[in-house]
């Protein structure tokens, strides 16, 4: 097997952070076999959450635009796929063991939306922006936007994955949705580029992956979480659910996002981004909470569950984000 | 949403925005004409948006009952 030579904006293999990374990234960088799947399930019982989260967030790279030194054909290795569900598994438990339950309403598509928003706006989490807007240094919104690129520069595609797993009506609404996320068939307007290019203008690496390995754990399980359900035809349902709840959180925080990026004299191109997403995500959201997950309940109502459990899931890592960043500047 | 049903071009979204699909004009208070730009666009209906004509979502910010 030989490594694909690298390609512009592909991310390269992380630094390990334990002995599961260690072995694994070894494995795939020297074109060796994985080890054994029950040496690798007892080092996965073993290790730290956060060496499992960078190896999983590694594997899931092979899906997306892969990793310059791991050869494209690992992404369909046995091994490689074991791992990945040993993982996702390990993953999407404790995921589910932070959901509390879907909140109390008739349930169904009709009283649908009103109850996602209405709980949308009773989660109460520290806020990342609240503090961008108001008080956050140069430095401190420099080192968000690094966390943040780990995300927007893949933004929509962990979900584009859902599409074809979709009955009719939720296919076509996210579809319609999808469309304007990628830029409406222009490039230069797609959300993700619109990030790097904001990126390139502050003077950071627009990379794909260029900061995975400042990324602390609360970074890393919001990719993985998202990585996971797009991947999973199952949890399709979740996938749905968390994009709803992050449309329905973001014009509001853009804003302020925008504002505090004014504040401190950064750069236009950055500042557009967010500015863009105010207005496409008050539209958005709608979509995503009426047309797509309403959609999906409509001829899936088996799915009403996951579709709370992958939005709270959104609130819920954002919220673990905030708080672990606030912290770190002092501020909480 | 009924398979056979022709989906609606406009949406009144309760205590938010109108959704419009597709390309249209619309003439805000001033009588200044916007044209739409995303396959579907958000029209502001609490009167408070700071993008108008379009919503910027800021009805979140307003008591429930006096949202549109």
């Amino acid at each position: 097997m030989t490594a694909a030579p690298h390609r512009r904006g592909q991310a390269r293999l992380p630094k390990p952070r334990g002995p599961l990374s260690e072995r694994v990234f070894a494995a795939l960088a020297e074109e060796h076999d994985l080890p054994e799947p029950s040496i690798l399930a007892a080092a996965v019982e073993d290790t730290a959450a956060e060496d499992r989260a960078i190896t999983l967030w590694t594997l899931h790279e092979l899906c997306y635009r892969g990793v310059a030194e791991v050869g494209d054909e690992r992404e369909w290795d046995p091994a490689v796929v074991g791992l990945r569900r040993e993982l996702e598994r390990d993953l999407e438990d404790r995921l589910r063991s932070r959901w509390p339950g879907r909140p109390g309403y008739a349930g169904g598509p009709d009283g649908f939306a009103e109850a996602f928003f209405a709980e949308v706006e009773a989660f109460e989490g520290p806020s990342v922006s609240r503090f961008v807007h108001t008080d956050a240094s140069a430095d401190q919104v420099l080192e968000l936007l690094q966390l943040r690129s780990i995300y927007h520069l893949k933004e929509s595609d962990p979900v584009a994955w859902a599409v074809p797993r979709l009955p009719g009506a939720a296919r076509a609404a996210l579809m319609e949705l999808q469309y304007d996320e990628y830029g409406g068939g222009r490039p230069e307007r797609l959300h993700a580029q619109l990030f790097a290019d904001g990126l390139a203008a502050v003077g950071l690496d627009p990379t794909e992956g260029a900061y995975i390995d400042q990324a602390p754990l609360p970074v890393l399980e919001q990719n993985n979480a998202v990585s996971l359900f797009g991947l999973n035809r199952r949890l399709r349902g979740a996938a749905l659910g968390h994009l709803a709840a992050f449309e329905a959180t973001s014009s509001g925080p853009s804003r302020r996002m925008a504002q505090g990026m004014e504040r401190l004299g950064l750069a236009e191109e950055m500042r557009h981004y967010y500015e863009e997403h105010v207005e496409a995500d008050a539209v958005h959201e709608q979509l995503a909470v009426r047309t797509i997950c309403a959609g999906l309940l409509s001829a899936e109502p088996e799915l009403e569950d996951d579709v709370w459990f992958g939005a709270h899931t959104c609130l819920d890592l954002e919220s673990r984000l905030a708080a672990y960043l606030l912290d770190r500047w002092g501020a909480s | 949403m009924g398979g056979d049903a022709i989906s609606p071009d406009v949406i009144v979204c309760p205590g938010g925005p109108l959704l419009l699909r597709g390309d249209h004009v619309v003439q805000d208070e001033d009588g200044a004409e916007h044209l739409t730009r995303r396959p579907v666009s958000a029209v502001c209906r609490c009167g408070r948006s700071s993008t108008k004509p379009w919503c910027d979502g800021t009805h979140k910010a307003i008591p429930e009952k006096l949202r549109p």
